[in-house]
């Protein structure tokens, strides 16, 4: 594994691999010397032109467990503000030596160009509304640790598919882990055909209600109000009428469903602060674990000689 | 006039297989270093065995079990994976990260003994020690090998050493357990016959 641009780049023996890994590398996090040598003297490059805190503090965070050098890039404040074009901002940091270069773009595709631009690793952080494969990695994760097993589990991917990568990576890593993905949200949030198009064997569904009895996992998506350039829905209050998970829907859910949420949670429109704060919610357990899972695939792109 | 120089000298082009230590002999070997440890431990009180994957692990296992025998004490048994700790993590492909498992006691103020089944270049020894240090306190750390083939590149030696094998640099000892080969045996491939 060079870069990690999709969930489509991981076949099954690989994201395992990745899983069992990142449940190593959770055991660090309960120590106390959190820290481990195997990167030590490698540069990751965290290069962000969008607002992120969980997903760039998480890979921070992976990084210097590792012992790695991080530099952190955001465009507000950089040489991108004066108008330093993709590649010659790439160039830059190819000659600072970045062995690794962590890339969020609000172009889709950006980090695959990216990748032909360095000689590093590109990890893809999200881009645009195409992909965001470690968030995926996490969420796997969690779900793994919390059910114990991915295969034959039935997901529910809840809200705004349309603009959201972390939907389609799901969609593509938890097929090819043998999980069964049923996209759910208003028809105008679900583009015609992703399913089949993603990975064959996933449904689509516009009644949140009637999946809910037969799932295992909830997966709420954040209704992205700054891609939201066109009316949807005609009211936050009918998209929390029909989509939203509160409490008498959460109970609907089998005993034993998790739900999950990428964050940050729009509480109230999407998820309500019951659920959000239910037993079941495994929205904070997702960032601890995203610590772990980046390790994970920080240590597998730079940890040994694999060019 | 025969050629008995060349005749002799055909085999030797076969790298040789010797069996240093057959399964009845590693039991034994494996007996009397859990004897060397009581002894020297006086009794194997706070003391942790700590087995090095791959095959320091099943070791580690059978050292405590024997010591139970011997002696009546529980010996708590853990496992310490180095691969992050290597030295040459980026000479080779990236390597599998394995399991760490520490005893329920932890390991802070108790004598640590490292156990692995070849003791070679003492660098794997080396990269435990670093493990350890990041893992708790002991109070003091030996190491117990079922095989020291010499030829050191660090300053480390071990305390219980089951079996010396003077080797040379281009023979190779191969140790099999019953847990992780199916058969316990030590093995000397050599580069020439004798």
């Amino acid at each position: 594994m060079r870069h990690l641009l999709s969930g489509a780049d991981l076949d099954a023996a690989t994201a395992t691999e990745i899983l069992d890994t990142a449940a190593e590398m959770a055991t660090v996090a309960g120590r106390e010397v959190k820290k481990l040598p195997a990167l030590r003297g490698r540069t990751v490059v965290n290069l962000f032109y969008e607002d992120s805190t969980r997903t760039r503090i998480s890979f921070e965070a992976a990084a210097k467990r590792l012992s790695a050098d991080v530099i952190n890039f955001s465009a507000k404040g950089s040489s991108v503000a004066k108008g330093e074009s993709l590649k010659d901002t790439a160039l830059t940091l190819q000659a600072m030596g970045a062995d690794a270069v962590v890339v969020r773009h609000p172009a889709s595709g950006a980090p695959h160009r990216l990748a032909d631009w360095v000689d590093g690793s590109v990890v893809n952080a999200g881009d645009g509304t195409h992909e965001h494969p470690t968030q995926a990695l996490l969420d796997a994760y969690t779900m793994r640790s919390r059910l114990g097993r991915l295969a034959g589990l039935s997901v529910a991917v809840v809200g705004d598919v349309l603009h959201s990568r972390v939907a389609r990576s799901n969609v593509l890593l938890l097929s090819t882990l043998g999980a069964k993905v049923t996209l759910v949200g208003p028809p105008t949030l679900i583009p015609v055909d992703i399913a089949s198009a993603l990975a064959p064997g996933t449904d689509v569904s516009y009644d949140l209600d009637s999946v809910l009895p037969h799932s295992d996992v909830v997966m709420m998506l954040r209704v992205q109000r700054e891609r939201m350039n066109d009316s949807y829905f005609p009211s936050a209050r009918e998209y929390a009428r029909r989509y939203g998970l509160d409490g008498p829907r959460m109970r609907r859910l089998p005993e034993h469903a998790i739900v999950m949420h990428p964050g940050p949670m729009n509480r109230g429109m999407e998820i309500t602060p019951e659920v959000a704060d239910s037993p079941r919610s495994t929205i904070v357990e997702q960032v601890a674990n995203g610590v772990s899972v980046r390790m994970a695939v920080l240590y597998l792109l730079l940890g040994g000689n694999n060019r | 006039m025969a050629y008995p120089s060349a005749a002799r000298s055909s085999p030797a082009r076969q790298p040789s297989v010797k069996v240093i230590l057959a399964s009845a002999d590693v039991q034994r070997v494996v007996d009397r270093i859990a004897h060397q440890i009581l002894e020297k431990t006086q009794g194997a009180e706070d003391t942790v065995l700590l087995g090095i994957p791959t095959r320091g692990a099943p070791l580690a296992k059978r050292l405590a079990a024997r010591i139970s025998t011997f002696e009546d004490v529980a010996v708590p048994v853990g496992v310490l994976d180095i691969t992050l700790y290597r030295d040459d993590l980026r000479r080779h492909a990236t390597r599998a990260v394995g399991p760490t498992q520490l005893p329920p006691g932890g390991i802070d103020g108790k004598r640590v003994i490292l156990v692995d089944d070849v003791l070679f270049s003492g660098r794997t020894v080396r990269a435990a020690l670093d493990a350890l240090n990041d893992v708790g306190r002991p109070a003091s750390v030996q190491l117990a090998v079922l095989v020291d083939r010499g030829h050191r590149e660090l300053p480390i030696r071990a305390d219980y050493v089951g079996k010396n094998i003077p080797t040379s640099l281009v023979e190779s000892v191969k140790v099999t357990l019953a847990e992780t080969d199916g058969a316990d045996e030590v093995k000397l491939f050599g580069g020439t016959n004798q």
